[in-house]
């Protein structure tokens, strides 16, 4: 058979999890991560990098309310499938994953942004015109309170809801890792290092893409870069890039020593198969080279201009790396048989359901929300000044 | 009193949680089938409706009352653990009323669904690679549906 080398059974041939099963960990994975950077401000009070607080939030919110969706495309039925809320099962990790989904997108960060907002959007009900001032004035719950003291109470209470928020975001993505990691019937996924794996790998992708976006949302308002905010946010990328690079040659060399009976076969299958996307995508172009050059722009003095190109490069390095990661957990595990005897190919559609088309519409999606979230909330400091000034 | 002051935002954020829980659990109340979980997690009134479809098999014990004699056959032959409608199809409506008439088997495609050669089939079960094997000629020329093997004595 075309594409198939050895022996497959049957229901090997063809792939299950499609590029939408790709992103779904990878979307998440960013709205875990950027979340983190927010909460390096509010709990672990790292002030540099407050200019990007509010993007980061809403970069979260953005890319969380796409999460469901390559799911959802990929189950097809949308008639039936909100059944499994009505009537969860409680060894169902689908269902499951729904109900943290909910809970992390309602209790933590839409409260937390409204709270941190809550100011500007009083300011903004009253200042705003038309159809606007409606927007502002329902947001405002019909509380236009923002007395010191309620303020105050606001801030305590969202530096509550973030401490709350930092276990939840692990859950939100350790339980993807978990999804894949329990699976013990697939030597590939099955480790109990998946979801902490996940964990760090979302850091890096989602402190690395609101360090783009920040960098890139600034370019566009031809606005200077705060550069004491993009260089520590770029050594906190390199630490937990670091972090993230040892867990998994952690997990790569346990696998190597144990070399358990499919050792041969994964093996095989990362040197042929998946020697592009595992070799040189993820570990070469996406780990290894951004942390060297992460790394150097810690160690050695660089002009401004070299840094921010720096950043730029190891970012979009990075987020090429960790796609490939969740490309090569899902797809790679799927290429080889449970006989250990053959190996299949995963064919991408174009214009179907779970196609590349989509999936590229789905990648995008996000930074539409973005921008009108961005349009309604300004995440900017300069504008927040201005609105204070009007307030 | 005091110390409530100032918070009343918060308590009508709070207020919109409730109402959406409380508005999903009125949905839900509305949507999830009374019988839902009378048994287990499955709707139980589902149980008298499976039960209340046609049956569309009738069994092996069935067919034996009328045909003894090709029980009789099958039964010394190598397809003796294979049920009768594994091969004629569901035949409930023939058995009740013998004046259906059962649809005919085209071996071609019978015998291969069962015999073709696959991998993942366990040793030692019977296997050939039908185009090569027969060529086109029908099965049933050398092998007797009901008693197949040839040296069994089986062969027309
Ligand atoms: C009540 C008795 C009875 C039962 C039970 C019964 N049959 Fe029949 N069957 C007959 C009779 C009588 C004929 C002959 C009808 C005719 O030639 O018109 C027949 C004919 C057939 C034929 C077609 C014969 C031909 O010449 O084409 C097949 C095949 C068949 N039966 C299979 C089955 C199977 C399989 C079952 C069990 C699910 C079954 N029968 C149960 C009485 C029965
Ligand atoms: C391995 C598959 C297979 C099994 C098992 C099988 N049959 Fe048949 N049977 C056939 C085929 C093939 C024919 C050929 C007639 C046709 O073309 O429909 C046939 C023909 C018949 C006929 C009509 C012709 C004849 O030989 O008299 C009857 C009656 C019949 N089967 C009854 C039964 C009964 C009763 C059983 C169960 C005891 C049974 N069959 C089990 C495949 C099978
Ligand atoms: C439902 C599956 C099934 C179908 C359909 C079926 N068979 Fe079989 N066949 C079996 C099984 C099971 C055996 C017994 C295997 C064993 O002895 O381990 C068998 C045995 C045989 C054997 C004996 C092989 C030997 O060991 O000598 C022959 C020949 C054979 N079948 C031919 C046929 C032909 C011809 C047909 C089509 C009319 C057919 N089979 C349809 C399941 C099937
Ligand atoms: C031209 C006559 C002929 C036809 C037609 C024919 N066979 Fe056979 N078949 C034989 C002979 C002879 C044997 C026994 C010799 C042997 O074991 O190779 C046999 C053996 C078999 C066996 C047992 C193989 C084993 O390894 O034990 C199976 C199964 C079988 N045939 C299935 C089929 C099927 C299915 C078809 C229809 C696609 C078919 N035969 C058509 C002559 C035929």
């Amino acid at each position: 058979m075309q594409g198939v080398n050895g022996f497959m059974y049957p229901n090997e041939v063809q792939l299950q999890w499609s590029v939408l099963i790709v992103l779904y960990p990878f979307i998440t994975g960013l709205v875990a991560g950027a979340f983190i950077l927010a909460s390096l401000v509010r709990i672990f009070h790292v002030e540099a990098v407050r200019p990007t607080y509010r993007l980061a939030m809403l970069t979260a919110l953005a890319f969380l309310l796409v999460a469901p969706l390559p799911l959802q495309l990929h189950l097809g039925h949308p008639e039936r499938s909100y059944e499994m809320y009505l009537t969860p099962h409680r060894t169902s990790a689908m269902a499951m994953f729904g109900f943290v989904y909910l809970w992390y997108l309602m209790a933590v960060l839409v409260a937390e942004i409204w709270l941190d907002y809550r100011r500007d959007i009083v300011i903004m009900s009253q200042s705003a015109t038309d159809w606007k001032r409606w927007i502002y004035r329902v947001m405002t719950l019909g509380s236009s309170n923002i007395s010191p003291r309620a303020l105050e109470i606001d801030d305590r209470v969202g530096w509550l809801i973030t401490l709350v928020g930092i276990p939840s975001a692990f859950l939100l993505h350790g339980y993807v890792g978990f999804i894949f990691g329990s699976i013990k019937a697939n030597p590939w996924w099955s480790s109990p290092l998946m979801p902490v794996v996940f964990i760090f790998s979302a850091m890096v992708s989602g402190i690395a893409a609101v360090m783009l976006l920040y960098m890139l949302s600034a370019r566009l308002r031809k606005e200077p870069i705060d550069m004491r905010c993009v260089d520590t946010i770029a050594r906190y990328l390199f630490y937990i890039f670091i972090i993230d690079f040892s867990l998994e040659m952690l997990d790569l060399v346990h696998r190597i020593y144990e070399a358990d009976e499919s050792f041969r076969s994964l093996d095989f299958m990362v040197h042929t198969r998946l020697y592009f996307s595992q070799i040189i995508l993820q570990i070469f172009a996406g780990t290894l080279a951004p942390v060297v050059l992460l790394g150097l722009a810690q160690v050695v003095k660089l002009p401004e201009l070299a840094r921010k190109r720096i950043y730029g490069i190891a970012g979009s390095l990075t987020l090429i790396g960790i796609f490939a990661m969740r490309w090569n957990v899902v797809i790679g595990g799927q290429l080889f048989s449970k006989s250990f005897l053959g190996y299949t190919t995963y064919k991408m559609g174009l214009i179907t359901r779970e196609g590349l088309l989509m999936a590229m519409l789905l990648s995008l999606l996000p930074l539409f929300f973005l921008w009108v979230l961005a349009k309604l909330l300004p995440p900017w400091y300069q504008e927040q000044d201005a609105i204070t000034a009007a307030g | 009193m005091s110390n409530f002051r100032d918070t009343g935002h918060l308590f009508r954020f709070a207020g919109i949680f409730v109402a959406a829980i409380l508005i999903f659990l009125a949905i839900r109340g509305w949507l999830v089938p009374h019988t839902f979980g009378q048994y287990g997690h499955y709707r139980g009134a589902a149980l008298n409706e499976i039960a209340a479809k046609p049956v569309h098999f009738a069994g092996h014990q069935s067919c034996e009352t009328c045909h003894a004699d090709i029980a009789e056959k099958k039964s010394s032959g190598k397809h003796a653990s294979v049920h009768c409608e594994a091969c004629h199809g569901p035949l409930a409506a023939h058995a009740d009323d013998p004046s259906i008439q059962p649809a005919k088997i085209d071996t071609a495609v019978l015998c291969a669904q069962c015999h073709e050669t696959s991998a993942a089939k366990p040793k030692g079960f019977p296997e050939v690679e039908t185009a090569s094997h027969s060529n086109g000629v029908s099965c049933e020329t050398c092998h007797q549906p009901h008693s197949p093997a040839l040296e069994a004595g089986g062969a027309q």
